[in-house]
């Protein structure tokens, strides 16, 4: 959780490029990013940013709540579908 | 009798045990109003006179975020990590254990009591 202040956020460099230049041109395309690490910085607000959980890529749009947090919170990792037999969760 | 911020405070305790009845004050707080306001810590809390509670009660109003304002702005916070769907607000809507700690045993303070599955193997000696 806690990461000296001195440092700074860590933003992936190639992810935080990509979205500046979306950003001149007011470009608004799906960007697709393993960099589940990556803070989410205040630029990234209005972006669809698909990232990777290890299968596929799940879209996650931006905004302003989000900022802080990292993009892998958005993609979660785990399906859980409920244990054998209990059809409460099935339906769900 | 000293009533600070809503709760009644126990007349027989010390003064900054008697201040942690408060939601939002523990130890630590407790010990900072006191040395502000100037008050031994091991003054009863019925010995406190009039000036004194005023003080206290002046420097909780001001300076930290007691009781109600408090419990809202936690259940604010539970909110937004709902709203923007993150990974603890998953946790939370599932009634699960938020910080990353087991759930494959233990975790009963979440869960709340333990449900028995019908037709579990116990396991074999």
């Amino acid at each position: 959780m806690a990461r000296s202040l001195k440092k700074g956020p860590f933003v992936d460099p190639k992810l935080e490029e990509k979205v500046d230049k979306m950003n001149q041109k007011t470009d608004r395309r799906v960007i697709k990013t393993w960099a589940r690490r990556s803070m989410i910085s205040p630029d990234f607000v209005g972006h669809t940013i698909a990232v990777h959980n290890g299968k596929a890529f799940i879209p996650v749009y931006v905004t302003e709540n989000m900022v802080g947090h990292r993009l892998g919170e958005f993609s979660p990792t785990r399906t859980f579908k409920g244990h054998a037999g209990n059809r409460k969760d099935k339906k769900k | 009798m000293a009533r600070i911020a809503g709760v009644d405070l126990p007349k027989t305790k010390r003064g900054v045990i008697g201040l942690t009845y408060i939601y939002g004050v523990g130890k630590a707080t407790a010990e900072k109003i006191l040395d502000q306001a100037g008050i031994s810590h091991d003054k009863k809390v019925s010995e406190w006179n009039d000036t004194e509670i005023i003080e206290i009660r002046r420097i909780i109003n001001d300076e930290i975020k007691v009781e109600g304002a408090l419990r809202s702005e936690v259940q604010l916070n539970i909110k937004r990590m709902l709203d923007i769907a993150c990974y603890r607000g998953l946790r939370h809507r599932k009634g699960l254990p938020v910080r990353g700690q087991r759930t494959k045993t233990n975790a009963r303070t979440r869960k709340g009591k333990p449900k028995t599955v019908a037709n579990k193997k116990k396991a074999t000696k």
